[in-house]
């Protein structure tokens, strides 16, 4: 997967990205949504990360941290040796041009008065100085790239269906020749026929441009398809990172074990055998973690240390980072090579059996 | 489920068009049904593939105008929905048949308690007086598994989570007992792990109480998770019908076959490129003619494009509006 030399594009250390809450007439701050709370990665030159969660677990605000969208509260961001996080404005200005996003919301994400060729040509407005022909050959250029016809140039988004919506999206983040993408949930408003479409899309881009991508998504199955590595986010934390296929056959971390339980899938027969576990509960407000461990108000194998130590990142083996104790602690015993259903014995939560 | 049994609802030709300015929307086009006792029936289709709008014309929801309901029949408890009076089709409502919506934070209204919105149904349809409902409507709360079930009627819709409003709603569907529980995209809106425990409930619920459930979604998994019975929907029409196990193992439409494989699987084999299927879903500006889906079929012929194919069956429950055969790859003969 990785090549001779595997080059860090991105390196995030430690960002932090805190919300203030505030009450009262004099707005005074009360406490922080900590939405993303001490989290660590970096991401290959060529590859997909993905970063998968629930709703609210921060993978978005991450995805915008790390794109100085929002301005962290703490941490670095390392794109292209340069510290996004804490740029000036003009060195950011000078940056942006190399790493772009594609958002969610392909009705939300475009100007409905401007025409897809303004959409398209803006960044090129104000990052290059093309002419006018050389500009609109450069959006036709970018049509042609995802796949829409040009007679379309001239037309408003709203003729558009949110599959193409979403390749106008896509051709605008790609008009700058970026290196980096943060795609945040792209395909998430999209029907499940047209996913696949815009899904394929990105990977031929990616082959063809050489693009890095941060994909962002709750979709685990999609990006099961896409990411070469998946880091797994809780309440704001990164409890599992490692790369796709030993993930996906053996997770580690409880949590992505739920979560990998909890997608169904589109075989009746698996369906009906397979043994799923059900987390109890809901995800607590980011505003009030509990102390110890974010996940040890749900977790089926909580012992006691979880409730007070928050446990760290750690890689276990190599690629592979776990935050959990049970690994820390038995690092060297046989848990760590036992399979998820033989761990039957350690499981204190609800387990159902259909 | 007993096989022969009298179905408890039976939609025979349902027919709905929208009058828009640009002229008019067959949303719903020759859709006919049935649903056993206790049996737990599946919807999937795309957006706009008419799904939601054939279960909300049975109940008399749509606005009308824009929606018309230009024919067919709905049989409930002996009565036709469509055509009966509104004193009965507003006790069918919620009563005899209850809804859950996609969407649990709309849905619910924000300046009425849960409780106060559980005991509306109970005391418009069962008669009950102030006390009864409010026991009636903790025992639901209890039987969707919100605990501390008492002091959360008094709460109101936003001191809720997304999954804990979601059992609320399917407690106002089930406050009256109904025969049949129509779920549309329930779960659509929550994120998975409570999906799965949204599906779990549904599980028990239907064992301890037994109604027959329609349950509308785009997601094959959730389908092949708790369905007895699938119905594939495509351009307002269904495309194939069937038991689970059938359709999944032995899918007969180009559509239905495409779907399962557009989607990536979670376990098992990966695959290297998605399968897609090209183009639109088709805007029904008129009653179809021709197959629905003929433009986005890799395997479509000039039939296609001439005549609308009729649903035929292919094996015991498993039928399919297509005239191309998959087993010898070339045309039905029909």
């Amino acid at each position: 997967m990785f090549d001779a030399s595997p080059r860090k594009l991105v390196e995030v250390k430690g960002l932090k990205m805190y919300f203030p809450i505030t009450a009262g007439i004099f707005r005074r701050k009360v406490g922080d949504v900590k939405a993303v709370d001490d989290v660590s990665f970096e991401i290959i030159e060529g590859e997909t990360l993905g970063l998968v969660g629930e709703s609210g677990c921060g993978k978005s605000t991450c995805g915008r941290a790390i794109l100085r969208l929002y301005d962290p509260t703490e941490g670095e961001v390392w794109i292209g040796g340069e510290n996004i996080a804490r740029a000036e404005p003009a060195d950011l200005r000078r940056l942006r041009p190399a790493m772009q996003m594609v958002f969610q919301d392909p009705q939300a994400s475009l100007n409905p008065r401007m025409t897809v060729a303004d959409i398209i040509g803006e960044p090129l407005d104000e990052h290059t100085k093309l002419t006018r022909d050389e500009k609109l050959a450069r959006v036709y250029e970018l049509m042609d790239a995802v796949g829409l016809n040009r007679a379309f140039a001239n037309r408003y988004p709203h003729a558009f269906s949110g599959g193409q919506r979403q390749r106008i999206g896509i051709a605008r983040a790609l008009a700058l020749n970026p290196k980096f993408i943060v795609c945040d949930e792209p395909i998430a408003a999209l029907d499940v026929s047209i996913q696949a479409q815009v899904v394929n899309l990105l990977e031929e881009l990616q082959d063809k441009f050489g693009l890095t991508y941060l994909f962002i998504s709750h979709d685990l199955s999609m990006v099961r398809h896409i990411a070469d590595r998946v880091a797994v986010m809780y309440l704001g934390r990164i409890v599992e990172l490692a790369p796709r296929d030993a993930l996906f056959d053996k997770p580690l971390h409880p949590y992505t074990e739920a979560l990998l339980s909890a997608v169904p899938e589109a075989d009746p027969e698996t369906e009906a055998t397979r043994q799923r576990i059900i987390l109890k509960g809901d995800v607590p407000s980011p505003s009030n973690p509990p102390k110890g461990c974010n996940f040890c108000t749900r977790c089926p194998k909580v012992f006691d240390l979880c409730h007070r130590v928050k446990p760290a990142l750690r890689e276990i083996e190599p690629g592979r980072h776990v935050a959990c104790h049970l690994y820390e602690i038995q690092q060297q015993t046989a848990r760590t090579g036992a399979a998820p259903e033989a761990k039957k014995s350690t499981q204190q939560g609800e387990q159902h059996e259909t | 489920m007993p096989d022969g049994a009298e179905p408890v609802l039976d939609v025979k030709g349902l027919r709905t068009v929208f009058r828009t300015r640009g002229g008019e929307i067959h949303a719903v086009n020759d859709v006919s049904f049935d649903l056993k006792p206790g049996e737990l029936l599946g919807v999937v289709g795309e957006s706009g593939s008419g799904k939601s709008v054939t279960m909300m014309s049975l109940l008399g929801l749509l606005p009308s105008p824009p929606a018309d309901i230009r024919g067919g029949e709905v049989l409930f408890g002996g009565a036709d929905l469509l055509k009966c009076a509104p004193d009965h089709l507003q006790s069918v409502r919620g009563a005899g048949i209850g809804f859950i919506f996609q969407d649990p934070m709309t849905s619910l209204n924000p300046v009425f308690t849960v409780g106060y919105q559980i005991m509306e149904p109970l005391r418009r349809h069962m008669g009950m007086d102030k006390a009864q409902a409010r026991n009636r409507a903790q025992e639901l709360l209890e039987l969707v598994g919100i605990p501390d079930a008492a002091r959360r009627l008094k709460d109101y819709p936003h001191q809720f989570s997304g999954g804990m409003r979601q059992r609320v709603m399917i407690a106002i569907a089930l406050a009256c007992d109904p025969k049949v529980l129509i779920a549309d995209e329930p779960t659509t809106a929550l994120d998975v792990t409570i999906q799965a425990q949204i599906l779990e409930l549904v599980r028990e619920l239907r064992q301890k109480l037994g109604m027959a459930i329609v349950w509308i979604t785009h997601d094959l998994g959730v389908i092949a998770g708790i369905a007895d019975r699938v119905l594939v929907m495509y351009g307002g029409q269904i495309v194939e019908q069937g038991p689970v196990g059938a359709v999944f193992r032995d899918p007969q439409h180009p559509y239905t076959r495409a779907l399962l494989t557009t989607v990536p699987a979670i376990r098992g084999e990966r695959t290297a490129k998605l399968n897609v299927i090209e183009g639109q879903p088709p805007i029904m500006k008129a009653e179809p003619a021709a197959c629905a889906f003929r433009d986005r079929c890799t395997v479509a012929f000039d039939r296609c494009g001439q005549e609308n194919p009729r649903r035929i069956t292919v094996s015991p429950g498993h039928d399919v509006a297509c005239f191309w055969n998959p087993k010898t790859g070339g045309a039905r003969h029909v």
